[in-house]
Order: structure tokens, then C-alpha cells, then sequence
């Protein structure tokens, strides 16, 4: 246990002090943090599921107020929060399935009630793993019913449960255990493979002498634009250099290596470039559950522009970029200030910053936002590593991997 | 999997840092006392800026610049600073080792690195910082190229962290209140030449040695830059202060002493940051200063909406308002950009706050105006006060109508009565202020300004300070109370003499304006007054190298016969207590580098020494004094031989001879050709030094030639053996 904590603490000082950066490899380390906390925590006899779920939750307070920025925290925070519920449903279920099986004969009203849930629900919590697998609109209208049924399937599994063998409990112990963290071993599997699932789907969006232009840089962005490459698919990239960090040099730079033909353009001639570009490819910071995307700044002005001329703005995610927040949320922080040196040279206007003269108030701000919010009515698509997606459906794309208890993970554990 | 992952991590940072720990001293002391009165009661590391004590910004830094190893070096209020680190989270963290070190009677940076040499608790490469110093620069860089100097060249001791600032055009400060520093930088190799934190600004000249000019190809002089106080020395840098045991200041002593001391030949370099941000708070000035800059976020993320380190969550609201969670404002109360409130502080109703630092737990009253003013944790501060640009310290309590004029320090539990107005500049402190001409000690550190000599005896125990409060308030509350109002607790600190005149210069209010016409009207008077200085007397500036020139010569002199002297006592204690000749070289070699002179002056001298040890030997006659000579040379010729390597050395042993005989051991005189030839027959000078010698001597004066006239045979002697060999 101690190594764990000090496994945790590391990691929440290093969120303290902005030492990981890109949501990605943030998500990672949060769930590889949450696996092996998990993996360590002894649970009690009875009630582990929820045992289990509140030490989460307390480790995943901290690790939210660590970086309230980073919001891929949360998110992961979140999905083993549901994954534990969803393992937990399914244990009891099964439990109570095997349980009814044997005793048939004895109350037969009970076994009629569980039988169809019991199904409904490995269904649910199997399609919650398979996340690769778009759920369609058919398996939505499906589940509809099943999902009603879930909560009484639940209270009346944790009755039955009183009933069994005190023998088994020890092994349903390590098994939620080792179910949840096959789980979250699941989930760091597709956080590492999101950028080929979405770089596959690649050639579907580009078409053969396409321009595209991008904002800044991003890994996934530049894993798509290179599979399309691949495919042999000839088209052309402007890159807007993304100030005040000018990432997008670095991707310029290893585009053009690639061998594609690449361009690069200030920030301030997205506009008058944007009407030769057939679309907009861009990488999110995050993706609100209202379809809205905070992205690096600049990234609003990008979308105006491709509105303007009716442009499709198309924005990659990793599902681990997805937020079950709103940004109106009072808990989200949608955005950091970062240093102003990345914007100006400090020896330079040291003498507009000297104090000692005139008032001794600043009269030179410097402010350097990282982020910019935009709206989802902008968006027109979203590629994530399980397809595309329009802004309108984000929601529904939500419910399939959080739990609606778990939007509010600081509330519920300080009160 | 987790565990290794963290592991393959950490070697990868270690990789980076060539595999060493990497080590720092933090000094939790700045042997300064320009924080006065408030580091009589709490020590300056620990006064908090923007509501973290300033010891968290340098360790919280140093942690994320990958230092593994802390050393904390704790001397004025260490008990303070211990507790404080106990308390705090610093001990047990992963990968970051923080220790303290006491001491009670250092005075000094210099004692201070004396005493960590003592420890051997350095053993590579380190940081050496002021636990006061803010900043987010990465220090692999630096590290790196500290490094790769040091293997090209084991001299290059120091990297000092250089950033660029201007000074004002019109006070000759830099922003952060110190003095305009000039430095000359090679620009090739970024060597450190020149530097010079005490130029006389007022004449607005600074004088270059000449050797610096000629010994480098190109040099760049500049005033707008800053320097951090951000060193990375190598180990030789504890050593050097330990052999030079009156070096006490960093800069003043140390880094001026080896740029002026060419003789070792130890290099210091620079290096430069630029996006990064360091800054060192030296006065309140900079406190000030750094102060804004960290709510301006120059210093991210070392900003007050980060949890860096220990410290309350707040959020970062519009106009740069930083607010923490628990805030009870009211709502006619008005914050103004860039104020900081702490948790716990409520805030009365048409308040207005702007600028300022306000700590937590604060009772702020109704129609108080607050600008620009930094405010620590518990202080009350009723209706109606009026605080303009001053530090308020922790639990002071302001009556209602009070007033602190720009620049007014109080210090802790200072109670300021009704309608009381502080006057500008002014300390107030429950401390009595000590009496300057009281002591000695305290005469010498204000010379010295390197001091907090007076503080182990008020600093040593908190209860014992409590007790002190105790007894003073008692003794003196009718007098104390009279000086800051009806019903206030304080001693007003009269300023030092000639301290009103500065004291604008460092505090943490503005410049005023009338200040500022006052000095460019000055200004502008003297450049005319120098200018026809310039036109009267141009031929000043040829006097001048010339009296230089002498005044070095007479040094040069003073400093040969001082070697002298040295090197005969070295040679005596040599023969009274058997030192081997090799110690004896080894000796004789460091007094030439430190005298800085040549090895003819050490044969010359050495030579001297035997020739002084031989004729205060006991003798009656001449001849015996002749034997007691062959005897001397016998036994330490090799000694003599190691440092005539040529013919010039042996005519210089000549020449000493001859002055000897002349002046000083006048016994000497009739004996010269004796001692001569013996001198030729052991081998010790060449028939050459002295054919050659003798040359010399033919043109010289008739009174120059009494001894050439004397060795006129045995130079014959030799002239025609030389003949028949050929």
C-alpha cells in the first residue's frame, strides 16, 4: 500500500506542477495509476463494489484538483468509476443467474424477474467494454428497455446476495478485482491505440487533391494526415504555425519529411487562405458533452472562418478526450493561463515592467490563454476511435462510458 | 508495469544528469539585513510572497528542475526554518532528499559554504542558491554546458545565471532595486571578465582594467543584465572559500576575487536564460517586483492558481484577480486587477483593493482603501484605514482611520491606534530598533553589510523573543504607544543616517515623481559640470595610467621583498625542522603564484635566505664564515639548482649576491670571489653566468665594477680554460 500511495502522490505532484502535458499520455498515467491502486487496495467482504468506488473516488478528487485543467483526469477518473459499476452488475447478476438456476424449483417468480435482466445486463456491461465497436441506432433502441430494467435488476441482486454462499464471496472478491482491472487494462489498451483507429478511417474523409488546413500540432492529427499519405492519397496541408507556442512548425516539419506537400501560414491568414481549403482538420484539448471543444487558442477564429466559407471543420478526439461535463459546469476550469514570456521577450520590456517608476501598478499585461472554446454549432464532425460522430450525438456517446452517479466525482465524496 | 515505467523515467532524467545526484545548497539565510525590523522576528526565507513563504518557490523549483539532493543551510532563525520544513511536506518526497544544516555563528555566505566543506557532504557539481530566490528555469541546459567547459577546461569553476533586464535610465537601478551591475562578458565564450555591482553611477563611469582589453580578443560590456544569484559551481568552489578564508560575500569577495586573481587561473562563465524567469528578492523593492511578476505569471507555474507546493487553491478570475475558495466579500466591496486574497479573509462592504497581496484569515473593515499593499495572514484592519503601497506583517491590528503612507513597513502584532497616520518610509516594530553605535559588532557589519550578527542573541528561542515582548510591552507601553497613535504597540525605527536620503530607492512603494526630476535635474547638471571637466583638463586622463604605473611598481617591490621574507622563513623552518626538499619547492612555488612573480625571483630569494642562514651561523673569522657558506650550498644545492633551469636565472643569482654584499651583509664583501668560485665548483653556476655576468658588468659604471675588478682573475681563470678546451 505505501508504494502505491507514493506511486499516487508522484503522480499528483507532477499534475501539481503542469509536468505532463498532452491529454493522452495524462490519461494514461491516470489509469495506470488507478490499475495499480486498485490492484493493491484490500476490500472488504461485502459491499466491495461500493467499497471500491469510494476509495476511487478519493483518489480521484485529489488527482482532479491536482490539474483542474487537465480534464482527461477526470474523464478517466470517471470511466473506472463506471467500469467497477458495470463489472459489479454483471458479477451480481451472474451470481444471481447461476443462483437461480439451481434454485428453480423454488421461488419460480423470482427466477422469471431476473432472467431478462441478467441477460440485458452482461449485454450492457459487454458492449461497455467492446468500446471499438460503434454502438449503432439499433443497439440504442434495443437497450432502451434493458437500461430501465438495470436498476431494479440491481437492488434485487444485492438481496439475493445476502443469500449466497459465504464461500463464494471470497472469490467474487477477486474477481470484481480481477475483472476491473482487466478492464482498465482494456481501457490503456485503447487509449495507446486511438490514433491508428482514428488514422484508419483516414482515407474515408480525404480525397484524392484535397487542401487541408490545420491549427497548431497534434499527434493524432498528424498520425491521420500521414495514413492517408499512405494510402496514396495526394493532397495538400496548410498549417497554421498556432502562436505563441508555433507547434505548428514542428508539424510542418515532420509532414513535409513524410513527404507531403505542406505550407505553412500565420495564424492571422487563416482567413484568407480559407477559401481554397476543402476541409478542416484539427485536434481538441477536450470534448465537451454538449459537442463544444476546448482547443489550443486560435482554434475559434479557425472555425468562424470555416463557417464563413462553408468549410467542414472536422475535429479529431481520442474517446478518453470526451467530458461528461458541460462547460458551463462550475467545476470546469476551460481555461490556463500560461507564462507571457512565451509571448514576448521579458529583457526586452523589463523597462515597461519596472514598478518602482509611475504609479507602481503594471501598465503592461500580458495574457496568454492556452485554450479556446468552441461552440459545438461550428463543429461538423467528430472522428473518434470509434467513427464519426456529429456534435448532436456526443451525449449518447457519453452515456456508453460514464455513469450518470459519477459526473460529479468531488461532490458526492465531500459531502 | 507501473513501477518500471516510473523507474525507466527516473533513470532517463538521471541520464540526462550524467548520472550524478545532483545537489544543491539552499542558504535559508541572506547575512543581510535589509528586511529589518521584519527578520529580527522571523526569518526572511520564511516571509511569505504572494501568501507562500518565499523557501517554497526556490525548493519547489529545484524539485522540478530535477535536484535530487537539498542542502539547506540554516543559520539566523534556524529553529524557525527547521520547524517550519519539518511541518512542511519537504521532508519525504520521492526522489528529492532535503536536509539542514545549523550553524549559529556564521556571518556570512562564506562561513556558510566553509562549513558545508567541513561537512564533505557535496561531491559533484551543484546549485547554489539564496532560499529566496523565484524562479521556473530549466537547469539541464546550463548543467550541460557547465559540464562539457568543465572537461575541456578544470578551471571553468562557476556558471552564474544571467538574465537580461534594463536598468532605469534615470534612477541607475535595476527593477528589482539593486544597484545598475556591469559586467564584461567574452561573447564568444561567455566567460565572466568584468563585474561590478558598487560602480559609481553618479560620475557614470566605470574603469576596465587594461590587461582585459589585451588579453581578449573581443569583450561585450553590458548593464541590462540581471544576475539571478542562480550559481552552479563545481566542488573547487567550497574548497576555494575554505583557503581564502576572508572571502564572505558571493559576489563582493568570491566572484571578484577570482576574476582579479588571474594566477590559478579560475574561469566563472555565464549563462544567459531567456524565456525562463529568476529573480532574487534582495530588498523591498524586489519583493515588490517579484511580487507582480508572480501574479503576472511570468513566474507559471509557480503562480498562486497552481498548487505548486502546499498552498491554497485559488482561482485566477478575470483581470488577474486571484481568489481563494473561502472569501467573504462584500458585495459593495470592489477588487481591483491583480489582487490576490487569501482563504478565511472577509472583506467589508465599499472596500476598494487594488494591486495588493492580501493573506489569509485577514478582517478587513468597511471603507478601507487598499492599493498596491501586500498584507499577511491575521491581520485586522478596522474602517476607514487608508494603506497605500506598504507590507503589513502577520496580526498587526489597524485602527479605524489609521493611515500607512507609501513605503511604511509594520512588522508583526505592530498595533497601529486611531486616526494614526504612519509616515512615509517608516518601520514600525514591537523590537525596539538595536542602537547602531552600540557595539562593535554591530559598527563592523554595518560596514560590511554582510551581518545578522545581532541576531543569534534575539533569535535563538521563539519563547525566549515572546518573553522579551513580554517584558518590553510592559516596560514601555506608554512610551511605544505614544509613538504610533492612542492606543497603538510599536517602536517607529529612526531611519539609519543618510537612510531617508535611499530609502525611496528600496521600498516597496513607487519612485516619487519629485524624486525623479530631482535626480534627472541632478543628472543633467553633472553631465554638464563633467563636460567641462572634459574640455579643462583633458591631459587628467594621461596623468592618470602614469601614477598607476608607479603606485604598481612600488606594490611589485613591496610585494618582492614580503616573498623574500616569506620564502627565508620557509627555508629556515626547512633546516631547523628537516623538511624534505620536495615540501620545500612545493612551498616556495605557492608563495610565487600568490605573490605573483617569477621563478628567477625564487632563486634569487632562495639564494638570499642560504647566504642570510650561513652568516648568522656562529663564526669568528671570514674563513670560518666561508666554510659555514660551503656547508650551506653543499646541503641545498639541488634545492637552489631546481629553480636555475637557465643561464639568465644563475647571472640573477649573480646579481643578488652583489646587491647582498653590498647592501645587507656587508661581511660578504671581501669574499666575494670565494664564495663565487665555490658556487662554481659545486656545480651550482656555470662558468657561462658568469663569463656572461661578467660582460654585463664591463659597460656598467666605475662604481659598479668593485666586484668585476675583484673576480677579474678568477674570471681570466676561466676565460682561458674555456680557450683550452676549445
Amino acid at each position: 500500500m505505501p508504494e502505491v500511495n507514493s506511486l499516487v502522490n508522484e503522480f499528483l505532484i507532477k499534475l501539481k506542477k503542469r509536468k505532463i502535458e498532452g491529454s493522452k499520455a495524462t490519461a494514461k498515467l491516470t489509469a495506470e495509476v488507478l490499475r495499480s491502486f486498485i490492484s493493491q487496495k484490500r476490500l472488504p467482504h461485502t459491499n466491495q463494489a461500493d467499497a471500491l468506488i469510494e476509495a476511487v473516488k478519493a483518489v480521484g478528487e485529489e488527482l482532479i484538483d491536482a490539474n483542474p485543467v487537465e480534464l482527461a483526469v477526470g474523464n478517466i477518473v470517471r470511466r473506472v468509476l463506471h467500469i467497477i459499476r458495470e463489472e459489479d452488475l454483471s458479477l451480481t447478476t451472474a451470481a444471481v443467474g447461476g443462483l437461480s438456476l439451481s434454485a428453480e424449483s423454488d421461488n419460480e417468480d423470482d427466477v422469471d424477474q431476473d432472467d431478462h435482466p441478467v441477460l440485458s445486463a452482461t449485454a450492457v456491461a459487454a458492449a461497455a467494454r467492446s468500446t471499438l465497436r460503434p454502438p449503432s441506432l439499433q443497439t440504442l433502441l434495443e437497450d432502451m428497455p434493458h437500461s430501465t430494467a438495470v436498476p431494479q435488476t440491481s437492488s434485487s441482486g444485492g438481496d439475493s446476495e445476502g443469500k449466497s454462499k459465504s464461500a463464494d464471496k471470497n472469490l467474487k472478491t477477486r474477481k470484481l478485482k480481477h475483472n476491473v482491472i482487466e478492464a482498465v487494462n482494456e481501457l490503456i489498451q485503447d487509449i495507446s491505440t486511438c490514433h491508428e483507429l482514428i488514422a484508419e478511417q483516414a482515407v474515408e474523409h480525404i480525397h484524392q487533391n484535397e487542401v487541408i488546413l490545420t491549427l497548431g500540432s497534434s499527434r493524432t492529427v498528424t498520425e491521420f494526415l500521414c495514413a492517408a499519405k499512405e494510402k496514396k492519397r495526394s493532397f495538400r496541408v496548410f498549417v497554421a504555425e498556432g502562436a505563441p507556442r508555433y507547434q505548428g512548425h514542428a508539424l510542418a516539419k515532420e509532414l513535409a519529411a513524410r513527404g507531403l506537400q505542406t505550407t505553412i501560414i500565420t495564424d492571422s491568414a487563416v482567413f484568407a487562405m480559407i477559401s481554397r481549403v476543402n476541409m478542416v482538420i484539427v485536434g481538441a484539448h477536450a470534448v465537451m458533452a454538449n459537442g463544444g471543444v476546448i482547443a489550443p487558442v486560435g482554434m475559434n477564429m479557425v472555425a468562424l472562418a470555416a463557417q464563413r466559407h462553408a468549410v467542414p471543420f472536422v475535429v479529431l478526439a481520442g474517446v478518453h478526450k470526451l467530458c461528461p461535463l458541460y462547460p458551463h459546469n462550475p467545476e470546469v476550469l476551460l481555461n490556463e493561463l500560461k507564462s507571457p514570456s512565451e509571448l514576448l521577450d521579458f529583457g526586452e520590456f523589463s523597462d515597461c515592467l519596472d514598478f518602482g517608476c509611475r504609479s507602481g501598478s503594471p501598465l503592461l499585461h500580458v495574457v496568454n490563454p492556452a485554450f479556446d472554446y468552441v461552440p459545438p454549432n461550428l463543429v461538423s464532425l467528430f472522428i473518434t476511435d470509434t467513427g464519426g460522430h456529429n456534435p448532436s450525438y456526443m451525449y449518447r456517446l457519453l452515456a456508453d462510458y460514464y455513469s450518470a452517479d459519477d459526473l460529479v466525482v468531488r461532490r458526492r465524496s465531500a459531502s | 508495469m507501473v513501477a518500471k515505467k516510473g523507474g525507466n523515467r527516473g533513470e532517463d532524467a538521471e541520464d540526462e544528469l550524467k548520472r550524478e545526484p545532483l545537489q544543491a545548497i539552499l542558504l535559508a539565510d541572506s547575512f543581510a539585513t535589509k528586511f529589518r525590523p521584519i527578520t529580527l522576528e522571523r526569518p526572511k526565507v520564511l516571509l511569505p510572497l504572494v501568501n507562500v513563504p518565499m523557501i517554497d518557490y526556490t525548493l519547489a523549483w529545484l524539485e522540478s528542475a530535477g535536484v535530487e539532493e537539498v542542502f539547506v543551510f540554516c543559520c539566523a532563525h534556524s529553529k524557525q526554518v527547521i520547524d517550519y520544513l519539518k511541518n512542511s511536506k519537504w521532508f519525504g518526497q520521492p526522489n528529492f532528499a532535503v536536509s539542514t544544516i545549523e550553524s549559529h555563528d556564521s556571518i556570512s555566505a562564506g562561513d556558510a559554504l566553509r562549513l558545508i566543506y567541513e561537512r564533505h557532504v557535496i561531491n559533484g557539481d551543484f546549485i547554489l542558491v539564496t532560499g529566496d530566490t523565484v524562479s521556473n528555469m530549466p537547469l539541464i541546459q546550463a548543467l550541460k554546458e557547465h559540464k562539457e567547459r568543465r572537461r575541456k577546461d578544470n578551471n571553468a569553476v562557476m556558471t552564474i545565471v544571467i538574465k537580461q533586464s534594463k536598468p532605469s535610465s534615470i534612477t541607475n537601478q535595476s527593477r528589482l532595486g539593486t544597484e545598475e551591475l556591469f559586467m564584461a562578458i567574452d561573447p564568444g565564450t561567455k566567460q565572466l571578465l568584468y563585474y561590478e555591482d558598487k560602480a559609481d553611477d553618479r560620475k557614470g563611469t566605470i574603469s576596465l582594467d587594461k590587461g582585459l582589453l589585451m588579453d581578449n580578443a573581443s569583450i561585450s560590456l553590458h548593464n541590462d543584465k540581471q544576475d539571478c544569484y542562480i550559481d552552479i559551481c563545481s566542488p573547487e568552489v567550497l574548497s576555494l572559500f575554505t583557503d581564502n578564508f576572508d572571502y564572505q560575500h558571493l559576489r563582493r569577495h568570491f566572484v571578484k576575487g577570482l576574476l582579479v586573481d588571474d594566477i590559478m587561473g579560475y574561469k566563472i562563465f555565464t549563462h544567459e536564460i531567456h524565456a525562463s524567469y529568476a529573480a532574487r528578492i534582495d530588498n523591498y523593492r524586489s519583493y515588490d517586483t517579484i511580487s507582480k511578476d508572480i501574479i503576472q505569471r511570468w513566474t507559471y507555474p509557480l503562480v498562486p492558481d497552481v498548487q505548486f507546493f502546499g498552498n491554497c487553491a485559488s482561482k485566477l478570475e478575470r483581470r488577474g484577480m486571484y481568489r481563494a475558495s473561502e472569501v467573504g466579500l462584500s458585495r459593495s466591496a470592489q477588487i481591483g486587477p491583480f489582487t490576490v486574497i487569501g482563504n478565511g479573509t472577509s472583506i467589508g462592504s465599499n472596500t476598494e483593493i487594488s494591486d495588493s497581496v492580501v493573506g489569509e484569515d485577514c478582517v478587513i473593515g468597511s471603507n478601507v482603501s487598499i492599493e498596491g499593499c501586500y498584507i499577511w495572514n491575521n491581520v485586522t484592519i478596522e474602517n476607514g484605514c487608508k494603506l497605500r503601497h506598504a507590507i503589513v506583517c502577520d496580526g498587526v491590528i489597524m485602527k479605524s482611520g489609521a493611515v500607512l503612507e507609501p513605503g511604511a513597513v509594520l512588522s508583526f502584532k505592530v498595533v497601529v491606534g486611531q486616526q494614526f497616520i504612519v509616515p512615509a518610509y517608516s518601520k514600525v516594530s514591537l523590537l525596539q530598533q538595536p542602537v547602531i553605535k552600540d557595539s562593535d559588532e554591530e559598527l563592523e557589519y554595518d560596514d560590511n553589510s554582510s551581518g545578522i550578527i545581532g541576531i543569534p542573541s534575539i533569535s535563538s528561542t521563539p519563547e525566549k523573543l515572546n518573553d522579551q515582548f513580554g517584558t518590553k510591552l510592559s516596560d514601555s507601553q506608554r512610551r511605544a504607544g505614544s509613538e504610533v497613535g492612542d492606543g497603538g504597540v510599536g517602536f517607529i525605527w529612526s531611519l539609519g543616517e543618510g537612510g531617508h536620503e535611499e530609502e525611496w530607492r528600496h521600498s516597496v512603494a513607487p519612485i516619487p515623481a519629485d524624486k525623479l526630476i530631482e535626480i534627472i535635474r541632478t543628472a543633467t547638471d553633472e553631465l554638464e559640470i563633467s563636460n567641462q571637466d572634459g574640455n579643462f583638463l583633458p591631459p587628467s586622463g594621461e596623468l592618470e595610467p602614469d601614477s598607476v604605473d608607479n603606485d604598481s611598481d612600488e606594490d611589485a617591490r613591496d610585494d618582492y621583498s614580503y616573498f623574500e621574507k616569506e620564502v627565508e622563513a620557509t627555508f629556515l623552518r626547512a633546516v631547523h625542522e628537516n623538511v624534505k626538499e620536495d615540501h620545500i619547492i612545493l612551498e616556495v612555488n605557492a608563495l610565487r603564484l600568490s605573490y605573483n612573480l617569477t621563478s628567477t625571483d625564487c632563486a634569487s630569494a632562495l639564494f638570499y635566505s642560504m647566504m642570510k642562514l650561513a652568516s648568522d651561523t656562529p663564526h669568528d673569522t671570514p674563513g670560518e664564515l666561508v666554510k659555514n657558506v660551503a656547508t650551506v650550498i653543499t646541503k641545498w644545492k639541488q634545492l637552489l639548482k631546481d629553480y636555475l633551469s637557465s643561464i639568465d636565472e644563475e647571472i640573477e643569482v649573480i646579481l643578488k649576491f652583489e646587491e647582498l654584499c653590498l647592501e645587507s651583509t656587508k661581511e660578504y664583501t671581501p669574499l666575494f670571489v670565494q664564495v663565487l668560485h665555490l658556487l662554481y665548483d659545486q656545480d651550482v653556476i656555470q662558468e657561462k653566468a658568469i663569463l656572461d655576468w661578467a660582460s654585463e658588468k664591463e659597460e656598467a659604471e666605475e662604481s659598479d665594477k668593485l666586484f668585476l675588478k675583484q673576480a677579474e682573475k678568477f674570471i681570466q681563470w676561466l676565460n682561458e680554460a674555456s680557450e683550452e678546451e676549445d
